[in-house]
């Protein structure tokens, strides 16, 4: 499939240049997460009845994890309202650049520089993931700490450094934005290399320098582009492109993997098991340890879960990649086997969101209806809605949608270790080389299976 | 678009967001006719009713919205006829009250929510001028000055269960001194039967037959009415510690227990058997009465007396009765 360039769509490139309708989408976002902050923090406990549960746990996470990152990638990075407040402060403008701002522009240190602390906070709010997503409370202090924490990182530290290094939600993103069908790439390389100022990079007074702090000529995954546009913006050349591409196209790139997505790879994946067995497995102990935060059965599955996610899915990743290779005799070392491995892992665990996702919206969306006429749970009835009753949807399709995702996610993985195996060593048997991988992961299929669909 | 529209936008939208949330909460308010009290339920150990206490004007009416902040609960005023209100968790149910008398009502939780449930009560103190009212008489068991919590084994026990039916069809006329409202409320069935038992007039009847005398006696103290309220105040009110059908086993049942273990009191041990004849048969009405309207005084048994009327109680010791004795009408 050749790429396509909506950017040559004249409308397409006027509406992303403008800096109007993203500003105009981000607010509405903004105004979104405002509401439900201030419904978590004083709305009714209930959370099925409060706005800062159902819009945020079950309305945003379906259309980001439905609809936004399989099919646009970071396209909710580029409205998301979480760093914007940071961002104006530390510019100093809402829209071009103008006058001075207040960020300190300090650079984040090199060590740090990485998606280790990205994966370190998914972990931590995923050990107390039932709270989060069922206790309005808890939901409003996490935004707002999200919140907060955005913007002191924009006032102390250049750029989009919270997007880029401290977002638990962007980490995952990033990953996952490698399988969509678009990316952002410059058109002419040679343009790039020629043009001395790189106002891509370093900014010009039509925008800013990449506020992801990436050289958009470098740029050959999805991972760090967070689609905020600001390239189009600063490129005197019109040299960037919005590719309509092959799904998955990043997979194939070899460059820049580290321990850090890998371990991201496994983390999702042990994350999705997780909540699929608390949330919707028949194990009421499970849950209620899952729920008792602070106690001894809750250290347990948090003791249960690092593991998972920091060694038996990991180890077992390890262990196949190795064995995989001196099957086939590779000379590869087993830790780029291991990166490389769990790059093509990626469609299984986003399926596995998908279908996990699946679950719960189609069991809970009608929640939305009350909530958007009565989101504190204050006894409102602004749209007519607040008497609806709840109703679950889809009942009879939805474990064929699931199993459907599923396969669909362990198919394409398949092919992307076969991928992976023929790029490694492609004078060893693709088939040694992959076997194990495989076997691992139609192992993790049948698992999500009995968890999800059976 | 200018910068200056952009931050004009971004402060509407980061202040107005906030403040367009309360202006509404301020209007919808403000259309609400007179004063009205938002009752927020939850269940006993996370601090029952809030606010727990209310105050009212005699006539005028108190205009409540009800809402449940975690599980199902209902909400009426004991000792009155208002509505029974669903409170549903994170919907608001709006009632209206209006007093006719002066003085304290409590209110209470009418859903078993929690083992802890009965302690989800509330006070509404209704101002107005004092009506006049014959005094009311203090309960049967304070007139007799019984001690509720001395032990009142049976003995002996019917090695059959009692029927007023078989009772009334041995033909034997019981002597009018046991007909006594009084003197039946007064004693147990125990007592009852052992006077029957030397009575010279019922002295050639068997053990058993005496038994079916009591059922008779007790069955005539009551009628088809007050034991269908009983029935129907125990299912809502007790089933779920004694048991649907009085065996002590109600869903609650283990919990309480399991506390009793901790803090022992009086030697119980959980939800009293009303199956358990020695024990049962042993209480008389009165005793039954203090029980229900006094409490079991840490044994976890609540007080009812503020939510019960006096009818409502006798009602529904007549329908404990049923644990041990078949009250059905002789003449059906």
């Amino acid at each position: 499939m050749r790429r396509r360039d909506l950017l040559r769509n004249r409308l397409v490139a006027a509406a992303l240049r403008s800096r109007g309708p993203q500003l105009v989408i981000t607010l509405a976002a903004l105004a979104g997460l405002l509401v439900a902050i201030v419904a978590g923090l004083t709305g009714t406990p209930v959370g099925a009845r409060n706005a800062g549960i159902v819009l945020v746990w079950i309305a945003w996470w379906a259309l980001l994890m439905l609809v936004a990152v399989p099919f646009a990638g970071r396209g909710w990075c580029s409205v998301c309202p979480v760093p914007v407040v940071g961002e104006w402060l530390q510019r100093g403008a809402v829209l071009a650049p103008h006058g001075a701002g207040l960020g300190a522009g300090r650079r984040w240190p090199r060590a740090l520089r990485n998606i280790w602390l990205q994966n370190a906070g998914f972990v931590l709010v995923s050990l107390f993931g039932i709270i989060v997503l069922t206790q309005p409370r808890v939901t409003g202090l996490v935004l707002l700490v999200f919140l907060a924490a955005a913007v002191a990182t924009s006032l102390v530290f250049e750029r989009r450094t919270f997007c880029r290094y401290l977002c638990p939600v962007g980490g995952f993103i990033g990953l996952y934005s490698q399988l969509a069908p678009v990316e952002l790439r410059v058109r002419d390389a040679a343009v790039c290399a020629a043009h001395t100022d790189k106002t891509c990079y370093t900014g010009s007074a039509s925008g800013y320098g990449c506020p992801w702090l990436v050289y958009p000529p470098g740029l050959t995954r999805n991972v760090d582009c967070g689609l905020c546009f600001e390239c189009l913006r600063t490129c005197p050349y019109d040299n960037l492109a919005l590719n309509v591409r092959p799904a998955g196209a990043d997979l194939a790139v070899a460059r820049g993997r580290g321990l850090d997505e890998a371990f991201k790879t496994c983390i999702m994946l042990g994350s999705a098991l997780a909540y699929a067995a608390v949330m919707l497995g028949p194990w009421g102990g499970l849950k209620s340890a899952a729920s008792a935060v602070g106690t001894t059965p809750w250290w347990g599955y948090a003791a249960a879960f690092l593991l998972l996610v920091f060694g038996l899915l990991p180890g077992a990743l390890w262990l196949a990649t190795a064995s995989g290779g001196r099957l086939a005799g590779s000379t590869t070392t087993t830790v780029r086997s291991f990166t490389r491995f769990a790059s093509a892992l990626t469609p299984l665990g986003l399926a596995a969101w998908m279908a996990f996702t699946l679950s719960f919206v189609f069991a809970n969306l009608s929640y939305v209806w009350p909530v958007l006429s009565d989101p504190l749970g204050w006894g409102w009835n602004l749209v007519g809605t607040a008497d609806l009753a709840w109703t679950p949807y889809g009942a009879a399709i939805l474990p064929f949608l699931q199993a459907g995702v599923l396969l669909g996610g362990l198919a394409w993985t398949g092919a992307a270790v076969r991928h992976v195996a023929a790029d490694l060593e492609p004078q060893r048997s693709v088939v040694l080389q992959a076997a194990p991988v495989l076997s691992l992961a139609a192992l993790l299929t049948v698992v999500f299976m009995e968890l999800l669909v059976a | 678009m200018t910068e200056r529209a952009g931050r004009l936008l971004v402060i509407v939208v980061v202040v107005g967001t906030p403040l367009a949330v309360y202006g509404v909460r301020w209007a919808l308010a403000r259309s609400e006719p007179g004063a009205t009290v938002t009752l927020h339920a939850r269940m006993a150990e996370d601090g029952g009713w809030t606010p727990d206490h209310l105050a009212a004007t005699v006539g005028q009416p108190l205009r409540l919205r009800l809402t449940s902040d975690d599980v199902m609960h209902g909400f009426a005023v004991g000792r009155t006829d208002l509505p029974v209100v669903n409170v549903k968790p994170g919907q608001v149910s709006e009632v209206t009250l209006t007093f006719t008398r002066p003085g304290r009502y409590v209110f209470y939780c009418t859903r078993w929510c929690g083992v802890d449930h009965w302690r989800m009560r509330g006070t509404i103190d209704v101002a107005g001028d004092p009506v006049e009212a014959a005094a009311e008489m203090p309960p049967l068991y304070v007139r007799l000055g019984l001690d509720l919590d001395a032990p009142h084994p049976a003995s002996p026990v019917p090695a059959h269960r009692p029927s007023a039916a078989r009772g009334a069809r041995l033909g034997v006329a019981i002597p009018a001194a046991y007909q006594s409202l009084d003197r039946y409320r007064s004693q147990s069935p125990a007592q009852l039967w052992s006077s029957l038992r030397t009575d010279t007039r019922t002295r050639q009847l068997s053990n058993a037959d005496v038994w079916d005398l009591v059922a008779l006696v007790a069955r005539s103290h009551t009628t088809p009415a007050a034991l269908e309220e009983g029935r129907r105040l125990y299912a809502a009110n007790c089933a779920a510690c004694h048991g649907e059908r009085g065996a002590g086993d109600g869903v609650m049942a283990a919990a309480i227990a399991s506390r009793l273990r901790s803090f022992p009191r009086h030697g119980v041990t959980g939800p009293v058997d009303f199956t358990e004849p020695a024990r049962l048969l042993g209480a008389g009405p009165a005793l039954l009465q203090g029980k229900i309207v006094r409490g079991g005084m840490g044994t976890g048994m609540p007080y009812w007396g503020p939510i019960f009327t006096a009818a409502q109680t006798w009602a529904l010791v007549d329908y404990v009765r049923t644990f041990q004795m078949d009250l059905e009408d002789p003449n059906e």
